[in-house]
């Protein structure tokens, strides 16, 4: 069974078409990128993957499960998490926070439990910041466990997004341009950790790049799709050639 | 041993009033001024869970008070008291004592199901609805009291007073004193429980960005509501231990003026901060007691003072800290995690 399948998803925003028949399947493991130019439509599928729009027409199944009608937190609770690409983290918070907030479908117990400190309550609590700590010391970043969000250096900050969204313990994790906004040292240690997170983790990742290299140095294949519609796809190296694309990026006096 | 500090302080608090109360060292104006200061901590940290952890704006707390306290006295007034409204009483007097707390927390489990009748709607829509619902659903309340004559319409129910005394009966002791301490102690640790936990940190998402909320897997409809619900409890413990301080009730206790003072209890304190909306509950009662003489004109000085906060400290009191941020020392006296 294919961990996730979507199928001809298609979605208007009134008379705009910004998603067309798009298509994709990852069976588990594999590490995907989705380009386009800006407005091509990449944020909106991860929007309908993720629950946040319902999809005009298509389906989506994850792990056997069509998503269809599920509200965005339990489409996260089935297992795909994702970063968002202005960063949203809760910025009165704590990075441990959250982290611990973010956990919030496995919580595993009520209210009452919370009143009484019951033993679940202690249990869980517990095991939800030892898991949380243990995501910020992989991603290097329990010395900021404390500080606020906005404290922090942009570059962490993004990291402190793609930790909180791990925290959340997915299968897919789903990534709005990871490198956008970083200085180029910034983007060396993300490509490495996101290779590490993908081998470590032994997840899926799809994301959504813009700066090339990026997008070409980690992801074993690649999906275009311009104004919504799917225009090529295929390992890096085929991309990199295709005209199409070419064309589409560059516009048509390029060629 | 630093973890039974503040209980042992409290205890010994609770000691001192009682002592001080039946001596009569203090007088029964200063009792009634602080057991009001009780009921307004409860009012004020609970809506602090809606307006200020969760900001969203709720106007109607008074309503839910109002079903606390009308439920609870209905209970306590067909079970303990002699030959009013109801007939005999249901149970012997002695047994009121002991009976009381469950009549406080029926008062608020009936607050908290009307609150989850207003959340139902309110939270599928957008922020701003909850303010005019909360605003509707305690006219609607209000005026349901004033149309049943069971319990006495718009000219109020007594009869409280009876229970209080029946309490007398198994020890002479200043009760209300001690429930209202005992109600305050228990709603402030009741939220601080709630609020300090990850289940309760999801109030604190969906006010910062709900949207975020939502797609890290956060039941935020769920959330709004365990938060609205628990809000409303509270209050409706307040309304109930409000009404058995008085001996009788009416609806007119519980107009939009309670609700805009329990408002402005949560502002001055600063939004989100458990400790802020304590003190400024505590600060709000002293200042209305000192504004008495002033009689009308007290409804000039206090919106002014509001006006002049708004300018020179809009973010209240305490802004989204709580104490133990300001004295990090206190934080070896309890724990808020865990
Ligand atoms: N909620 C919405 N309502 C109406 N139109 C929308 C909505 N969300 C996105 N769009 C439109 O859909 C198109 C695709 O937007 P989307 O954000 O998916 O692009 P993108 O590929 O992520 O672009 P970028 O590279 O700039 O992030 C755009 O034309 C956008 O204006
Ligand atoms: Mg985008």
């Amino acid at each position: 069974m294919a961990l996730l399948e979507v199928k001809d998803m298609t979605q208007y925003f009134g008379g705009l078409c910004a998603v067309t028949d798009f298509s994709v399947t990852f069976t588990g493991g594999e590490l995907m990128g989705l380009i386009g130019p800006n407005g091509a439509g990449k944020t909106t599928v991860f929007n309908l993957i993720s629950g946040f729009y319902q999809p005009s027409c298509g389906d989506i199944v994850f792990k056997g499960k069509n998503t269809r009608g599920l509200k965005p937190h339990k489409v996260t609770g089935l297992g795909i998490a994702r970063t968002f690409q202005n960063i949203r983290l809760w910025f009165d918070m704590s990075v441990l926070d959250n982290i611990l907030v973010s956990q919030y479908y496995h919580l595993g117990y009520s209210l009452w439990d919370c009143f009484v400190r019951s033993n679940r309550y202690l249990r869980r609590e517990a095991e939800m910041r030892a898991w949380g700590m243990e995501i910020l010391e992989a991603l290097d970043l329990a010395q900021f466990a404390d500080e606020l969000p906005g404290n922090l250096p942009y570059g962490i900050q993004r990291r402190v997004e793609i930790a909180r969204a791990l925290s959340t313990k997915p299968d897919l994790l789903m990534l709005d341009e990871p490198a956008a906004g970083l200085n180029s040292a910034d983007v060396e240690g993300l490509i490495k950790l996101i290779a590490w997170i993908h081998k470590e983790f032994k997840l899926s990742i799809w994301m959504i790049e813009h700066q090339m290299d990026v997008v070409m140095s980690l992801c074993t294949w690649i999906k275009v799709i311009d104004f919504g519609a799917t225009i090529a796809e295929g390992t890096p190296k085929e991309i990199r050639e295709n005209p199409v694309v070419i064309k589409a990026y560059l516009g048509d006096d390029a060629i | 041993m630093k973890q039974y500090t503040i209980p042992a302080l409290l205890a010994l608090l609770l000691a001192v009033l009682v002592f001080v109360s039946m001596t009569g060292a203090m007088n029964v104006y200063w009792q009634s001024v602080l057991m009001f200061m009780g009921i307004n901590i409860i009012l004020s940290s609970s809506l602090n869970i809606i307006n200020g952890n969760m900001g969203e704006f709720s106007c109607g707390h008074a309503g839910f008070m109002a079903v606390g306290a009308y439920v609870s006295s209905v209970l306590s007034v067909l079970l303990f008291a002699e030959g009013s409204v109801f007939g005999e009483a249901l149970l012997p007097p002695h047994l009121a004592v002991f009976l009381f707390p469950f009549i406080l927390v029926a008062g608020g489990v009936a607050a908290s199901l009307v609150g989850l009748l207003v959340a139902v709607p309110s939270f599928r829509t957008r922020g701003d609805y909850l303010a005019i619902i909360t605003i509707a659903a305690a006219y609607i309340v209000k005026s349901t009291i004033e149309n049943i004559n069971a319990i006495g319409g718009a000219r109020g129910f007594m009869g409280m007073s009876k229970v209080t005394a029946a309490m007398n009966t198994t020890a002479d002791l200043p009760w209300m004193i001690i429930w209202v301490f005992l109600g305050t102690v228990f709603s402030v640790w009741l939220i601080r429980r709630f609020i300090f936990s990850t289940l309760g940190n999801g109030v604190n998402a969906v006010c910062q960005d709900e949207i975020a909320a939502e797609i890290m897997s956060v039941n935020t409809n769920q959330v709004k509501m365990t938060a609205f619900m628990v809000s409303c409890g509270l209050a409706g413990i307040a309304g109930a231990l409000f009404a058995h301080v008085l001996g009788y009730v009416n609806p007119g206790s519980f107009t939009i003026l309670k609700s805009t003072e329990v408002m402005v209890m949560v502002y001055l304190g600063g939004m989100g901060s458990l400790s802020g909306s304590v003190l400024s509950a505590i600060l709000i009662t002293l200042l209305m007691e000192a504004l008495r003489p002033l009689q009308i004109i007290k409804w000039i000085v206090i919106p002014l003072l509001l006006v002049l906060l708004m300018q020179f400290r809009p973010e209240g009191i305490m802004g989204n800290r709580e104490l133990s941020d300001i004295f990090p020392g206190l934080k070896k006296f309890y724990r808020l995690k865990g």
